[in-house]
C-alpha cells in the first residue's frame, strides 16, 4: 500500500498518522505539503488532524482551498481512497468531498477523552476488519465536531448505509446530529471521522482498537 | 470600495454559543433577552469601481470561502 499524508501548517497528528500507516504497511508514507501541486501516485491519501491554518475562520476552510486539496480531489475523482480524521474530517467536509458540516460542540467544551463507536458499515476498504456493530473505544479530541446535516442529507445517509461510525448510546461527546461520528462519500472512497484511530494503534498505549482500520486498508489496497 | 459581509448561522442550525451569550445575558439581570444568535462581520476593501462587479464577486466569495452555506447564509453590503 502507498500511501501520503498531507502536511497543512498546524497540522498536528500527520507524525501518527504516518506511524500508524508505516507500523502495517512497512512503507512510510510520503509527507505532503500543502503548497505542493502534485501527489505522489498512491492508493491512499490521508489528511490528517490538528489545527490547520490555526483554524481561521473556519475549522478546515483555509485548508480546503490550499492547492494540494484540488490534487486531492482529483484522487478522489478517480476513485482513490481518502481518509480524513478529526480536523482531516473538517477538511473534507470544506472541500465538499463529504456531506455535512462540523460545527461548535454543543457543550462549547474542547473534548479530550477516550469515546465509544460503534461500526454501522464493514463493507468499506476503511472497516472490513471490524464487524457490524462492533464498539470500538477511540480517542476524541477536538473542539469542533458537532456533526451537522439537514434533515433530508441525514435521511438520506442513513438509507444509503453511509454512516460508517456513531458514537454510542450515551457517549456521544458533541452533539453531534443522529450521534454520527463518520461518514463516507457516495462512492464509497472517501471517509471523515472525528476520533482518532491512529493514536490507538500500539498496545503500549491501550488496547489497539484503531489498528483494524489501518490493516483493512492495507489488505484492501494490496 | 468597502464591503462589509455579515455571515450568520441559518435558521433552525443550532447555536450553542449564541445561547451561552443569551444565559450570561440573563444572568446579568436582562431578562427581556430572549433568542441570542451570534455571526461574523467580515470588513473587505475592494479595489476598482465597478459596484456591479464588486456585488458579483463578494458573492463568489461568500460562497467559496466566507461562509460555509451547508450551515450559513450571508448579506454583503458595499459602500462607496
Amino acid at each position: 500500500m502507498k500511501s501520503a499524508v498531507i502536511v497543512f501548517p498546524g497540522s498536528n497528528r500527520d507524525r501518527d498518522t504516518a506511524d500508524a500507516l508505516e507500523l502495517v504497511s512497512g512503507k512510510r508514507p510520503a509527507m505532503v505539503w500543502h503548497a505542493d501541486t502534485t501527489l505522489p501516485a498512491v492508493d491512499l491519501v490521508v489528511v490528517p488532524g490538528g489545527f490547520s491554518y490555526g483554524d481561521y475562520l473556519r475549522c478546515g476552510a483555509m485548508a480546503s482551498q490550499s492547492a494540494i486539496m484540488k490534487e486531492v480531489r482529483a484522487h478522489a475523482g478517480k476513485g482513490g481512497l481518502v481518509l480524513g480524521i478529526c480536523n482531516g474530517f473538517q477538511v473534507l467536509t470544506e472541500s465538499h468531498m463529504l456531506p455535512g458540516a462540523l460545527m461548535r460542540n454543543a457543550g462549547l467544551k474542547f473534548v479530550s477523552r477516550p469515546v465509544t463507536l460503534t461500526v454501522e458499515e464493514t463493507q468499506l476498504s476503511f472497516t472490513r476488519r471490524y464487524e457490524k456493530g462492533q464498539h470500538v473505544s477511540f480517542p476524541a479530541a477536538h473542539g469542533e465536531g458537532n456533526y451537522y446535516a439537514d434533515e433530508e442529507t441525514l435521511d438520506r445517509l442513513e438509507g444509503e448505509g453511509r454512516v460508517v461510525f456513531r458514537y454510542a448510546p450515551g457517549d456521544n461527546p458533541n452533539g453531534s446530529a443522529r450521534d454520527i461520528a463518520g461518514v463516507m462519500s457516495e462512492k464509497h472512497n472517501v471517509m471523515g471521522l472525528m476520533p482518532h484511530p491512529e493514536c490507538v494503534v500500539d498496545p503500549l498505549l491501550g488496547p489497539p482498537d484503531g489498528l483494524a482500520m489501518f490493516q483493512g486498508l492495507v489488505e484492501a489496497l494490496s | 470600495m468597502k464591503a462589509r459581509v455579515f455571515i450568520t448561522l441559518k435558521n433552525g442550525v443550532l447555536d450553542p454559543q449564541g445561547k451561552a451569550i443569551g444565559h450570561a445575558l440573563n444572568g446579568l439581570g436582562f431578562g427581556s433577552v430572549g433568542e441570542v444568535r451570534q455571526g461574523k462581520v467580515i470588513d473587505l476593501e475592494l479595489a476598482g469601481s465597478d459596484t456591479e462587479r464588486a456585488k458579483a464577486d463578494l458573492k463568489a466569495m461568500c460562497e467559496k470561502l466566507l461562509a460555509n452555506t451547508v450551515i450559513e447564509k450571508y448579506e454583503i453590503e458595499l459602500k462607496q
